[in-house]
Order: structure tokens, then sequence, then C-alpha cells
């Protein structure tokens, strides 16, 4: 019997346990999935949570819930991976040995990393929404908070969904107009970046929207350190911006246990093949999600698309054939822009976000880069659709590879 | 385009100043860009410099972060060996590509 291992049992671990499970014989294979918690969060409903549109009980399931029969279950915290031996250590001192891994161990937020981010005013007066503790804390902040200046800030990339930030000053936009204080509310947007986001036909747009909206853009803000007593965000090159709350997406960095195991890069990423999605370290080893350094965002719907490649990949080198599946970086973000509406952008390694129309059949089109009800409704969909149909590795009616119909092209 | 000469050899540039060709670059070229700069270069400048060219080579992305862990300088140190835009600067003058984060 040979032995099929994934670690991580998140969004993209989760989906190959399915899609596996269904591609390898059940008298050759034993397949088993590693996490370290019963709880399987809906990430991008975090977003809906400091509004109230969203509670605790819209982004939670058991994980147990997405599983297929046949695959083993392990809730445990993986310690490290020795690559050479391949065995996988578990925390309980479980020992775990392989024939084939996949690497889906996401990221997490690091706010240690930033200097007074976590000290006295952490869940006071500054929240991340990147967790659901966080995001349950910021709910009840606003419920009661009276006004005052708003920072939304960015103190690393790369991060996971680019776009959440954006979105998130959106809907405080709209929420506080709701309220009746928006005028009491003055709201800035903190990058490293030198615009709103990082390609630049889509940097255009997304200015244009926050400016609309009254949203002050700083660019070129590499944070230093949070000045608790002083309320203020403090650059490297000592610029500075006073606050009353702050939401931050602290630094993102894969698990500690990609660093024990000696695979990270400087940030816990592994590096990864960006076309085949095997790691550059170890040739039984593949790697899909966040966990990977492939130059894409770091998305759900990333990991959705690369898994479609990498199912393909595997079953090539089980058999000894050639890998011939090429992953193209294809990403595809809903962006809630408040007020019942959204954009929609679709792009991968080589073309940028640009205008025009998104086919999906049944339900589309979508307008690309365009501001309408139809791509809001897109975003709450997406919801079910996650729960129902991504999870459990079933076919979507979209391409993996990123197509150019319906796309303006710009030069 | 632009062109720079540097000791009879032409350089050609992109429209933000960044070389097009990466293997033109030697330490003569890095002092005329740090010129357009304000910059002078000394030996902690071209440790840095040749730490991102290493790791351009090697197909890693460049960040401040990555620059602040590799002994040479920390954060602090950079912004003021090149200040303002201390990565777009550096990467300029050590003649490879504008560092992009990914989306
Ligand atoms: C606020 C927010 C909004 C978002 N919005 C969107 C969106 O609109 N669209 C979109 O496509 N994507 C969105 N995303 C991103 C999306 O949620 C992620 O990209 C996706 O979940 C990545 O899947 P993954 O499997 O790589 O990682 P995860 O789903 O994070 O799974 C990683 C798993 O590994 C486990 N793990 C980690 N380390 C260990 C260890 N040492 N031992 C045991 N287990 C471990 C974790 O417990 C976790 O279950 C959003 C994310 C956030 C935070």
């Amino acid at each position: 019997m040979k032995r099929f291992l994934i670690l991580g049992a998140g969004t993209a671990g989760t989906m190959m346990a399915n899609k596996l499970r269904k591609s390898l014989s059940v008298d050759e294979w034993e397949i088993t999935i590693v996490d370290q918690h019963k709880t399987h969060y809906y990430q991008p409903g975090f977003l809906f949570i400091p509004f109230g549109i969203y509670n605790k009980q819209d982004v939670i399931k058991p994980k147990t819930d997405f599983f297929p029969p046949g695959v083993n279950v392990v809730f445990s915290e993986i310690d490290r991976i020795d690559g050479e031996n391949n065995q996988v250590f578990l925390n309980d001192s479980k020992v775990l040995s392989y024939d084939m891994l996949i690497i889906a161990t996401g990221v997490r937020t690091v706010p240690e990393e930033t200097p007074g981010l976590k000290d006295k005013l952490w869940y006071k007066n500054i929240f991340d929404f990147y967790t659901v503790e966080g995001a349950i804390a910021l709910q009840k902040f606003f419920k009661s908070w009276e006004g005052g200046k708003l920072v939304m800030a960015i103190a690393e990339m790369p991060f996971k969904c680019p776009v959440a930030p954006i979105e998130f000053v959106c809907l405080a936009d709209w929420y506080f107009t709701q309220a009746g204080i928006r005028d009491k509310v003055d709201i800035s947007f903190v990058t490293p970046l030198p615009g709103a986001f990082t390609k630049p036909i889509a940097t255009k747009m997304l200015s244009t929207l926050l400016e609309e909206k009254n949203i002050k853009v700083i660019p070129e803000f590499y944070i230093q350190n949070v000045d608790n007593e002083t309320k203020e965000l403090v650059s490297y090159d000592n610029q500075k911006v006073p606050f009353d709350a702050l939401t931050i997406v602290p630094v993102n960095m894969g698990a500690d246990m990609i660093e024990n195991s000696g695979l990270g890069d400087d940030l816990n990423f592994v590096p990864t093949d960006k076309e085949t999605l095997q790691s550059k370290q170890f040739e039984n080893i593949f790697v899909l999600g966040d966990a990977s350094n492939i130059p894409t965002s770091k998305a759900g719907s990333v990991a959705h698309f690369s898994a479609e490649i990498l199912l393909e990949n595997l079953m090539s080198y089980i058999e000894g054939r050639p890998m011939m599946a090429k992953f193209d970086g294809h990403a595809n973000c809903y962006i809630e822009t408040g007020f019942g509406k959204g954009a929609l952008i679709d792009f991968n390694y080589d073309t940028e976000p640009l205008p025009g129309t998104f086919p999906l059949p049944g339900i589309g089109p979508f307008g690309l880069l365009k501001n309408t009800k139809i791509n809001h409704y897109g975003k709450i969909m997406f919801r079910w659709i996650y729960w129902h149909i991504l999870l459990k590795g079933k076919e979507m009616p979209i391409e993996p590879h990123m197509t150019m119909a319906g796309k303006v092209k710009m030069k | 385009m632009e062109k720079i000469e540097v000791k009879g050899i032409s350089i050609e540039l992109n429209e933000e100043g960044f070389l097009t060709d990466s293997a033109q670059w030697n330490n003569d070229v890095a002092l005329e860009l740090a010129k357009v700069e304000d910059i002078e270069l000394t030996e902690k400048h071209f440790d840095v410099l040749n730490f991102l060219r290493d790791k351009h080579s090697a197909g890693e992305t460049l960040t401040i972060r990555k620059v602040g862990k590799s002994g040479i300088v920390d954060i602090k140190g950079l912004y003021d060996l090149f200040p303002g835009g201390p990565l777009k600067k550096s990467s300029r003058i050590a003649g490879i590509p504008k560092p992009t984060s990914c989306v």
C-alpha cells in the first residue's frame, strides 16, 4: 500500500483530498490528511463580520463535513517534514511516512513581526480582520464607535487576498454612511505599494473608486512600528499617520512547520515551480494554495484553478509520465465595493486585470473592472459555491486557464 | 528609451531608468546610475547591490524585509543607504528589473 499525505485541511488540502480519492485506487493508495483545527473557516466571510453582515456562525463548519469516505483524518499540529526520509513529525511525537506529499498549510498573520502592534491597544483600538477573533472584536468596536480617524494599513507584501483591504474601506464607507456618521469618520488607506493595487490598469480603476468615496490613499508607507502612546503608525523614513482606529493586515507568513523543515524562504513560503506546482527541493513534494511562493495572488480562486493542474501532474508523476499540465497563474477575484455593488478582476502571470466582461455560463456575464450589482451577487453567491462545490472538489463551469474572451486589450 | 555612456560603452535604460540588459552591469555602471540618485556608493552599498543581484539571478522575489534579514544591513540602514524608495533605488543601481510585488 502506498501512502499519500496531505498537510493542511483548509481550502486547498480539502479540495485535493476529494479529487485524489476519486482518482487514486483504494487498493493501491492510502490517503491521509492532517490539520491542527477541527473547524473550517470560510475566510472570505471574515470581511463581512466587522460590519455585522455575517457573524461567526456564518463562516464556520466542521472540517469533517468535507472529507470524502476513505480518507484518514488526523487532527494534530505538524512539527516538521523530513524530506530526505519521507517522514512527517507531528507535535504529539507521532510520525507519518509518505510516498507522495502535498503541502497545503496556507499562511498565517504574524502581528509579532511589527513592533508595537500586539501591544496594549491590540483589540482595543487596533484590529485585524484576517482572523475570526479580530473580525468579531472589530464588530463590537464599530457598534459603539462615534467616529474619528479610521486607518486601514498593510504591513508587508505579499498577503492573502490582496483586494480585501480595498473592500474593507469601501464597506466602511457604506457602513458609516448608513450609520449617519460618515462625516465624522476620516478613512485612509496606508500601503507599502506605489498605489492602491499592484497592477497598473486595476490600480487606476480602484484609485478612482477610492477617490469618489473620499478615501485617502497613503502610498509607499513601509511600517516600522506602531506608537501606542501617540496612536501613530511610524514608517522607516519617519512619516507618521495618526489613528483612532487602526485595522491592519499584519505580516503574512507560511507555517512555522515550513521553517522547521528547512523548506521555506524568508517568509516561510515554499519555493515551488510555478507551472508544475512541484516543490523545488524534493520531487515527491508538491505545494498547493497560499503556502507556495508562486507569483500570483494568494486566493481561494487560485487554489481552485491550480488544483486541477496539480491533479493532472500528480497522476502523470505517479504513472511515470512527464508532467505536461502547466499552471498559468489564473486568479479571479470579486471586489465588494459597498452599497450593494462589486467589481471583478481576472488575470494570470502574464496578463494584468483588464476591463470587459467575464463569461460564466448560466449566470454571467460579469463586468470586469466595473462597479455593478451583479458582481456583488457573485461575491455573495461565492459562499454557497465554496461550501457546496469548491471544497468537495467538484467541477465548476470555469476553465482553469484564463481566457481572453470578453476582455478588452488595452495596448 | 534612454541611453547612458559608461567608459565608451552605450547602455540602454527603460522608461523608468532600469537597465534593459542586466548583463551590461558593472561597478562603473553602478557609480553612474547612483549619480542620478545623488548617492555616493560605499562598500556597504556594493554589498547590498551584490546581494540583490545574487537573489535576482536565483529567481527570488525581492522585498525590503529580505534585504533587512540579509545580515548586511537592517531595514533602517537600507533606508539610510538609499533614501526614499530604497528597494526601487537599490534595484535600479544594481541593474536588475524593478521589483514587482505580486498581487
Ligand atoms: C479576509 C479574507 C478574505 C478573503 N477573500 C477571498 C476572496 O474573496 N476570494 C478568494 O478567492 N480568496 C479569498 N481569501 C483567501 C482564501 O481564503 C485563501 O487563499 C485560501 O483559504 C487558501 O487556502 P489554503 O488551503 O492554501 O490555506 P488555508 O485555507 O488557510 O488552510 C491552511 C490549513 O493548514 C492548517 N495548518 C497550518 N499550519 C499547520 C500545522 N503546523 N499543523 C497542522 N495544520 C496546520 C491550518 O489550520 C489550515 O486549516 C480571503 C482571505 C481572507 C483572510
